[in-house]
């Protein structure tokens, strides 16, 4: 079984297609950097893949079934570019309404085993709203990793994130490595996608430059794929 | 492509606990429950639809100065208009409430059908305006010196069962206009012309309750026409929402 796989996958919004027959398959245990300049269509690409959005032609297969089958949601954690918190609830509430969606066993026991973590157990009580930007950053991260997915869809995870919220990401992120989970990473900011990254994807105006496992040249300069692939720096 | 290395990759996306997702009625349950959390402790929509309900039953009163007859003629109208109103009020903050820091997105992310989630919102959204119809039916009476008690559980029945009918429709469409930027006034505009059986049928089912008298002969015919068009809208929305939430 795959991770993921794309067939010849369009996204159109209006007459705009925002992906172009994008075709892609990735084993599980891999980790994608998914690369590409602002509007490339990562983000519209990443909502496919979390059963956010349909595709507007062609197939899409995620852990072997539909993304939109509730079996497939349960296994895969999706970070986007909003922290999908309520602002209304506590730190408590929010990661326990989750785990209770995901139907967890205990869910405010392992809601609070998450804040420890996070190092914000002593905050569980404290409103979303009275948080600061660096807290709710590390809030949202927990809720992407509760249920502890097969499958991560991290949408540039690492955009403006203070230090101790990228800290508990890459902890995360390596943790989750080592498991063996499948990660797909979206973001322009090529050295922090590059390092965890075994493959690497680069869209260019909604299509599919280059799709490959990483190479060392990536690694040893950050604008080599997009000068050789892509539209120069 | 393929994984780095090592053929222990397959067996580590074996699922690490039971993942099979939660059942319909508990996640609408965890949904509603979420709802109803969130809006006793902001009351945005609450404290509006209420000072709506009562105001405009105030200002009627105030206005026409109704005799018993008279009330008895409008008292259905009156009361329904109002609740429809107040209604739009809850509906438009049930999916708005998601916007902010894409809360829908986390929603649909998870294990849940549309259905379930529209479920759940339908369900606070029911009990939220159930609650402001009995604040507002408790001012018609001290207003209008309406004898109500009197037939109070037909008349929570009709209301429970007119609620549910402007509720699932309206909560529906709050779903089909959560983006849109002219929202608060498109769902009004979308919302009533298909409301029109149901507010009939619960106008004419009200109004003798609503001042104490018994109901009509052709209630039950309105109860009928009220029940099947909870049952088919009900129906319709379930079926209809994950196109609208899913594009």
């Amino acid at each position: 079984m795959t991770a993921l796989e794309l067939e010849q996958v369009w996204k159109f919004y209006g007459d705009f297609p925002a992906l172009r027959g994008i075709s892609l398959r990735l084993d599980p245990g891999a980790c994608l950097a998914l690369l590409g300049r602002n509007g490339a269509g990562k983000s519209t690409l990443l909502r496919i893949l979390a059963g956010l959005s349909r595709a507007g032609r062609g197939q899409v297969r995620v852990l072997g079934t539909d993304p939109r089958e509730r079996q497939a949601r349960a296994r895969i954690g999706v970070l986007g570019h909003g922290l999908s918190l309520y602002e209304e609830l506590s730190a408590l509430e929010n990661l326990t309404l989750f785990a209770k969606l995901y139907n967890l066993a205990e869910p405010a026991r392992r809601a609070r085993q998450w804040l420890e973590r996070i190092g914000m157990a002593s905050a569980g009580e404290g409103l979303v709203r009275e948080f600061s930007r660096g807290m709710r950053q590390r809030l949202a991260i927990a809720r992407a990793f509760l249920h502890e997915p097969d499958l991560l869809l991290l949408d540039e995870p690492f955009t403006a994130l203070d230090d101790r919220a990228v800290a508990v990401l890459q902890e995360l992120l390596a943790e989750a490595r080592r498991e063996g989970r499948t990660v797909v990473l979206s973001t322009h900011q090529l050295r922090e996608a590059l390092e965890p990254a075994s493959h690497v994807a680069l869209l260019v105006r909604g299509r599919l430059a280059y799709a490959g496992e990483r190479r060392r040249e990536m690694l040893e300069d950050a604008g080599w794929l997009y000068r050789t692939y892509g539209e120069g720096t | 492509m393929t994984a780095p290395a090592g053929g222990s990759l397959l067996e580590s996306v074996r699922p690490r606990q039971a993942l099979r997702p939660a059942g319909f009625w508990r996640s609408a349950l965890t949904v509603a429950l979420k709802d109803l959390r969130a809006e006793l402790r902001t009351k945005q929509a609450l404290n509006a639809s209420l000072a709506f309900s009562v105001v405009i039953l105030l200002l009627f009163s105030f206005a026409f100065d109704p005799t018993a007859e008279e009330t008895r003629a409008l008292a259905g109208g009156l009361l329904w208009l109002v609740f429809a109103f107040a209604g739009a009020l809850i509906w438009n903050r049930s999916f708005a409430r998601e916007l902010p820091n894409d809360c829908l997105d986390g929603l649909l992310a998870a294990p849940i059908s549309g259905a379930a989630l529209y479920a759940g919102k339908a369900a606070a959204n029911w009990l939220l305006l159930m609650a402001v119809e009995l604040a507002g039916l408790a001012a018609f009476g001290v207003f209008y010196n309406a004898a109500w008690t009197s037939r109070f559980w037909p008349l929570l029945g009709v209301l429970a069962l007119g609620t549910w009918a402007v509720t699932v429709v309206g909560t529906l469409f709050s779903a089909l206009t959560v983006n849109l930027r002219l929202r608060e006034l498109m769902l009004p505009l979308l919302v009533y012309p298909l409301l029109i059986p149901a507010l009939l049928a619960a106008i004419q089912l009200t109004g003798p309750l609503a001042v104490g008298q018994a109901a009509s002969a052709e209630a039950m015919l309105w109860l009928r026409l009220l029940g099947a068009f909870d049952i088919i809208f009900t129906a319709l929305a379930l079926g209809l929402v994950e196109a609208v939430l899913v594009s």
